[in-house]
Formats: C-alpha cells, structure tokens, sequence
C-alpha cells in the first residue's frame, strides 16, 4: 500500500511531489531524465493570454543559499501552450497544474476558461503573485479585496478546482488566503518568491536587468514555513507547499507546517533528479519517524 | 546525452593569474562529442553556494575519460573550485548545449579561431579536431594583459599562433581585430568565443564569411528550463528567441542578437 498518495480538489495524486511552476519548464527538458509519470503531478510554467518574451537579461543572481530570479513570465502564448506543450505532456500518466497569468482581469478569465478544458490539466494555479512584471501578477495578490474577485471570477469559468498562489510580499498573509477562500478557491500554493536585490561590487549597479528579482531556494524555506503554519490554521482549503525545498525532511517540515503536498522549485536546478530522488526516499523517513501515511504529518505543529 | 555523475579530480594547476586548469575523469567523458560544449559543476556539498558553474570544457580525452577546464577565479563558487586537489570528488552535468560545427571547414581549408581571455579554453579541444580532420588552423588569442595569457604553447603546436595583449605587454598591443588586420590573415571559416565587444566587432567584420560564436550568459539550470539565459533572433518581430544554454552556447553570426 502506498504511503504517499494524496488526494486534494482535483488530484489523485501518486505522491504529494510536484516540480513548481517556472522551474520545470513544460517538463520536455527533464524528461531526458527521467519518466514524468513518477510525479505526483506538474505545475507548468506561467501561461498568458499572448507570447511573452520576458525581461532582459541578467535574469538571474545566485545570492547565499538562495536566488534572486526576474524572468518576466516568458512562454510562448496560451495558444501553443494548449496546442502543443499540453498535448505533449499528454503522453505521461500525470495530473497538469496549469499556472494562469495575465496583466488584466480578462487575461486571467481566458486563459482560465481555455487552459482549463485540456484533458490533462486537472488544476489550475491562479499566478497573482509574480513579482517581475511591470503589470498583474503581483499586483492582483496584495489587496484582499482584488484577489477576492478575480478568484471569483476565474472561478466561474474554470472546469477545474482553482488554487491560488499566494505572495509572501504582504504585510498580513492569512487576510490574503481569507481573501482566496472567500472568492471561491478551492485550495492554495504557497509561497511564490521574495522581493529581492542584489548589486554588483564593481559597477555598484544592480546585477538583475530587472533590478528586482524573487528569491528562492533553501534561503525562504522558513518564511514559507511560518506563512502556512499560520495560514493553515485558519483557513479551511488544502496548502501545497513550496520554498527551498531539497530534501525528504523537508517535504516533512512543510507537512508539520500544514501543507497537504509540495512542489519543489529551485532544487531541479542544482539536481535534476531531485523531485524523484525526493519520492524514494519519503517511505523511509516516514517509517523511521512512525508514520504509515504521510498525510498525517499535514498540520502536526499546531494540532 | 547529459550525466551526471561525481567525477574524479585528476589535476589541478594555476596556469596563469587566476587562470586553473582542472582535469577531471568520469564515465560522462564519453558523451563528450562536439568541441564548444560546456558543464555544469556544483563546487560545494552544500546550499551555498547553491547553483551550478557553467564551465567550457577545454579538452576531450576518452582514451583516458579525462577532460580538461580551464577557467577563471571570479567570485566564490570558482575560487571553492580551485581549491580541490586530486582525488576530490566534483559533482558533473554534462555534456551541455551543442558546439561548433566541425563539418563547416572541408580537409584543406583555413580555419581561423580567435579568443578572448577566459573564451579560449573552448577553442582549443576545436583546434584539435580540427587538425585531426586536415584543417588549417589559425589561432589569435586576446588577454587583457602579460600574467593572463596562458595555452600559447599549446595552441602553436596545433597551428600559427598569435596573441594580441590590451596594454600591449605580450604580443601584439591592441585586440585581437588589430592583429587578423594587420596580418591581414585569410580564411574560410571563423570560429570565435570570447566577450560580446570581441564578438561583436567579427561579426560585423566579416559579415561576407562563415563565422561561428560562442555566447556566454548567466544561467540557472544550464538544460534549458529556467529561461534565464534567453536571447533575441535577429530581426524578431514575434517574440522567437534562443537559449544560450541548450541552442547555444555557438550560434552562427546572425543568427541571434549580441
């Protein structure tokens, strides 16, 4: 019997493990690697409504334990993500979480409303957290109010469970998730990336040529730790996880947290293989620990 | 095919200043098929630093499951890569991207490849097989001064060297466009790595003839995923781009944005 199948709005998933969004493109290149089915499920890159190019580069700076990253949401148009990454990845027994991004309400709406209809997306991640662009992203993720009713709306027409992505750059994160359940979410990913900024020794300007950037890896594992700690307690919607994680214990750490699953991000960059090097070594750190399922470990901090 | 593998340092030794040259062996050496790829090395067991070092790989043993970097102490990670000694274990991804194109010179041509400081060392393996195949080879080197040049020697038992020095205090003063100027020196095919300056200035230079560029940008993932590395396609008007990383790092002139 499996000791690590979870099921949450959507998803039957075989593990609770999944590549985060923006860190696993549309999965083509780490299927050299490895089998996608292994996966409990993938969350694709950031989809919007026209191709995007992105920022301009530098985009990336390492910083300690961690990176700052400013893509700009670059993909290739809601259209072809359809047509062809989906029907791609179609050949691989696993669930798509389908991460919806845009500038204005209407963007979310279609691309939602069309994304969604794909045979093997199973749920969608309502991305109102991105902190590199210039337009939506974050911006729909720091009013309560805002984030309240483009869930609503995104959630009347999407044929499947809706998760909303929650930004840390907030001063209060549990009136954020209230705000996401209140307009109708059925679940929440928790946290996109740090507001960040790294500057150069030598030219004293900032290195990314978005100056800004999110940080990401291990460096805000206990940021996230904290945010679902306290989300989860008082919100009544399923958390995945996601912020630094590299490791078996941490995946641990996050379900202690609250969460109900986790997708892992930085760490496919540093290793590859991690996401199923992640899913063998789980069954043995639960028995060592005394667990037959993992998913009583979701919110043991606090209960 | 990319490993990755923890590879066995066999050498490693300061060739000029800040200039290591690190042999490794692995298993991962035999899919090492094409001059101008590059790996992927983690310097540290630890999460700092986290990412990998995008390093060009310099030379191809497969007899021996060797190859060769040559690179740069810049910052952390490459100065905690320096300090490994033979018998340490380096964690390995690669091969990566795709090189030069040998078949783009034919038996008896003229092959001219240049580089800029730490974008020689990829040039190197390609003089080798090129030379292997027939090819001419032409080297002109660039460094900015005396104490960073380094593989001179090596590159002239392959072919006409020449190595041009920024203060003028080795070789030629002046960049590597002053001495293919001055030599006037001709060719059929060009194959350069080096700054984007240097790179640029080529292909403006030679815009009549085949000429081949190695890019550098800072990466994430080195395979393609993270989009970090992207560049613009000449005359894009919707929105086509290239990623240093797994099109690159070679594209030919024209071919991408400098």
């Amino acid at each position: 019997m499996s000791m690590l199948d979870v099921k949450l709005p959507g998803l039957n998933l075989k593990n609770p493990i999944m590549p985060a969004s923006g860190c696993f493109g549309f999965g083509r290149e780490y299927s050299q690697f490895y089998d996608l089915s292994r996966l409990g499920a993938i969350m694709i890159k950031a989809t919007t409504v026209e191709p995007r190019f992105g920022n301009p580069t530098p985009r990336v700076a390492e910083t300690s334990a961690g990176m700052l990253n400013a893509i700009g949401l670059q993909n290739p148009g809601l259209q072809k993500v359809v047509s062809e990454e989906l029907t791609w990845l179609e050949r691989y027994d696993v669930p798509i979480i389908a991460n919806v991004a845009g500038s204005t309400e209407e963007d979310y709406v279609e691309v939602a409303k069309e994304i969604s209809k794909a045979a093997n997306v199973h749920a969608l991640e309502l991305n109102i957290s991105c902190p590199n662009v210039k337009e939506g992203g974050i911006a729909f993720g720091t009013i309560p109010e805002v984030a309240e009713n483009l869930t609503k709306k995104v959630k009347e027409v999407s044929s499947v469970p809706v998760y909303v992505k929650l930004s840390p750059n907030v001063s209060n994160i549990v009136d954020m998730a209230k705000a996401a359940e209140a307009g109708g979410a059925d679940g929440l990913t928790m946290i996109n990336t740090l507001v960040g900024m790294r500057i150069d020794l030598k030219s004293a300007r900032p290195i990314l040529a978005n100056k800004t950037g999110g940080l990401s890896g291990p460096a805000v594992k206990p940021v996230a730790i904290r945010m679902i700690y306290e989300v989860s307690q008082q919100v009544n919607l399923p958390i995945i996880g996601m912020g630094g994680i590299q490791t078996a214990e941490d995946v641990i750490e996050y379900f202690y947290a609250g969460a109900s699953a986790v997708a892992v991000g930085t760490a496919n960059f540093v290793d590859p293989f991690v996401c199923p090097s992640i899913i063998d070594e789980l069954p043995n750190l639960l028995q060592k620990l005394g667990y037959d399922h993992i998913s009583e470990c979701t919110g043991r901090s606090w209960k | 095919m990319i490993i990755k593998e923890m590879c066995t340092v066999v050498s490693q030794t300061e060739l000029a200043d800040s200039i290591y040259e690190l042999t490794l062996k692995g298993e991962l050496v035999q899919q090492m098929n094409e001059p101008g790829q590059f790996v992927q090395l983690k310097v540290s067991d630890h999460i700092d630093p986290l990412l990998r070092r995008p390093i060009s790989i310099a030379r191809i043993d497969k007899t021996s499951s060797e190859f060769t970097m040559i690179y740069r102490t810049e910052g952390r990670g490459t100065t905690v890569l320096s300090q490994k000694h033979a018998g340490d274990l380096v964690d390995v991804l690669g091969p990566l991207g795709s090189g030069f194109p040998l078949e783009e010179t034919a038996k008896g041509e003229i092959a001219l490849l240049v580089g800029g400081g730490i974008g020689v060392p990829p040039l190197y393996e390609l003089s080798r097989q090129l030379t292997d195949k027939g090819v001419t080879v032409i080297h002109v080197l660039g460094f900015q001064t005396k104490n960073a040049v380094f593989y001179e020697q090596e590159f002239s038992l392959l072919g006409e060297t020449y190595v041009a020095t920024v203060d003028g205090s080795y070789g030629t003063k002046g960049f590597v466009t002053d001495v293919i100027a001055e030599k006037n020196l001709g060719f059929d095919t060009l194959y350069s790595c080096g700054p984007t300056p240097m790179l640029k200035a080529l292909e403006t230079n030679f815009s009549d003839k085949k000429v081949f560029l190695s890019l550098e940008e800072r990466m994430g993932c080195g395979i393609g995923a993270c989009f970090a590395c992207v560049c613009h396609t000449k005359n894009d008007k919707d929105g086509k781009y290239k990623k240093v990383c797994s099109d690159g790092p070679v594209f030919r002139a024209g071919e991408v944005e400098l």
